[in-house]
């Protein structure tokens, strides 16, 4: 039953890594453009949204929304003003600017919100939980994997069965060509990264809710949704969850086996993904 | 409607066009022949605003247009069907179809139901992915996208190109109906017979030069010979 109970538990975990994977998987899914400060991004939306808490007052849902359209600008400026500029054939400028960016987000957080650890308190939802019979989930895991869930089926939606998804898959295969329909490539990649910021901002509320968080852990978080991706197949979003789902369970297993081996046995999950099936396990048919 | 002053163009350090002039009127057929290498698909780039020239090259209906990218080009009503297709992979016929008329619609003249009716065997291919047909199938698929912006200027980049010769006629019977609703098309063609009997005027390119502007009615096989090879040859 203990064995169970890890999965399970693993599985829930899995959910906060595929809502850190999820805007990562569009923007790399879209314009092959790897951003290497999406970690950094994630505790940035966290220090926003617990900004709006402690100014207002307000719960820390009701201040994810709030913070939501705001990351979306954010987003949105931050390709169309700088990453669209550095796109192109060679990965290399992309790579270096959000690497850049990762460094100056990390610094700019110490310098304006200190080195302290912070949480975003949800009160008696941090502890609460329901007995499945074998297995007991807590309220916050449970609701964190059903976030997860539900990004990856409205970001499904958006792909593949709207005009503006039509836009993301045409521009994603031949830029080129999707600009003789009329499509602008740089104004569909800002909205795309407009809406990964706000896969970030429901991330970061669940980072922030579920654990401490301070400007130097965004790197850690890249790896996990990075693996994610990668585990998944690039550019298939039921992949990342499949993905985060994956890394989840290693961990819950590798720390039932040994508390020490929680972190690697995700990676070690990676890497035998890795082997096996070397694009991920939901590759796109046209990559 | 359209008209080229002087269009030049070149890839790098390599010149491709060297001062085109040409006129298209609204409703017109345009033939633009020559060999491999001529300049014909830099041609059509270049106004399509895939390659980038000064405005005043390119005048549409007096507004200069060369340096305009290709979405706005398409929003002013010229759509091309670029050489090789290029249907979009992860695209279904029918969203191949729909993408085209995304952004411009036109006077709506054409749409799903109408491409469809000019091409009825891509109503029953629907919700295959693009390139999963034949390659005829997908050049209708490329001809219909282009169609649904309802465009007042089709640029057509060699739609005959790999295709046997009871495909290309069945997709040259087309053109007569596209003519009806007013468009005025430019063909790029290595088919030269066929190129004639379809188009009102022909320009031959060698080498990125206008070798020959005349009407297609009566031109002479001497003619195009000695501009196609260049004189002399």
């Amino acid at each position: 039953m203990i064995w169970l109970d890890t999965i399970v538990q693993g599985l829930l975990l899995g959910g906060l890594y595929a809502l850190f994977a999820a805007g990562l998987s569009l923007v790399f899914g879209i314009m092959r453009l790897v951003n290497l400060a999406h970690g950094d991004l994630i505790v940035f939306a966290a220090f926003l949204i617990l900004v709006v808490v402690d100014t207002t007052g307000l719960n820390p849902f009701v201040s994810a929304l709030i913070a939501a359209p705001a990351l979306f600008a954010a987003g949105w400026a931050l390709q169309r003003f700088v990453l669209n500029r550095v796109l192109g054939q060679d990965i290399l400028p992309h790579l270096l600017v959000t690497f850049g960016l990762s460094v100056a987000l990390q610094n700019g957080m110490l310098e304006v919100f200190s080195a302290d650890s912070q949480r975003l308190r949800s009160g008696a939802l941090e502890s609460a939980s329901i007995d499945l019979g074998p297995v007991t989930v807590g309220i916050m895991p449970l609701l964190t994997f059903a976030s997860a869930v539900l990004v990856i089926f409205a970001l499904n939606r958006i792909f593949y069965a709207t005009p503006l998804g039509r836009a993301f898959r045409a521009t994603s295969d031949d830029p080129v060509t999707a600009s003789l329909m009329g499509i602008n490539p740089k104004s569909v990649f800002a909205i795309a990264t407009g809406l990964a910021m706000v896969t970030v901002t429901i991330a970061a509320l669940y980072l922030g809710m579920r654990s401490n968080f301070e400007p130097s852990i965004g790197p850690a978080r890249l790896i996990y949704a990075f693996e994610a991706v990668i585990i998944g197949g690039v550019g298939s979003l039921w992949g990342t969850l499949a993905g985060g789902a994956i890394i989840g369970v290693a961990q819950t297993i590798g720390a039932q086996l040994n508390p020490e081996w929680q972190i690697l046995a995700g990676h070690l999950a990676f890497l035998a993904v890795l082997l096996v099936r070397p694009r991920g396990l939901f590759p796109r048919a046209v990559d | 409607m359209l008209e080229t002053r002087g269009l030049t163009a070149s890839y790098g350090q390599f010149k491709a066009l060297f001062g085109i002039d040409m006129t298209i009127a609204a409703g017109e057929c345009i033939a633009i022949i020559g060999a491999n290498g001529a300049g014909k698909t830099t041609l059509l780039r270049s106004i399509s605003g895939v390659l980038s020239n000064s405005p005043e090259m390119i005048l549409h209906n007096g507004v200069p247009i060369g340096a305009l990218p290709a979405d706005a080009i398409l929003k002013r009503g010229i759509a091309m069907v670029p050489e090789g297709r290029k249907l979009f992979p992860s695209l279904s016929v029918e969203e191949n179809l729909l993408i085209g008329g995304q952004v411009r619609q036109g006077d709506r003249r054409w749409n799903l139901e109408t491409v469809y009716e000019l091409f009825p065997i891509l109503r029953e291919r629907r919700l295959s992915p693009g390139t999963a047909l034949s390659g005829g199938q997908q050049q209708m698929v490329a001809i219909g996208r282009a169609l649904m912006s309802n465009p007042e200027l089709l640029l057509c980049d060699e739609i005959s190109l790999g295709l046997a010769p009871v495909v290309i006629r069945d997709i040259y019977a087309a053109l007569p109906e596209i003519r009806k609703t007013r468009a005025a098309v430019v063909i790029v063609e290595q088919d030269i017979a066929r190129a004639l009997t379809v188009a009102d005027r022909v320009y031959c390119l060698m080498e990125g030069r206008v070798t020959l502007h005349a009407r297609a009615a009566g031109l002479e096989r001497a003619a195009i010979h000695a501009a196609y090879f260049g004189a002399g040859e």
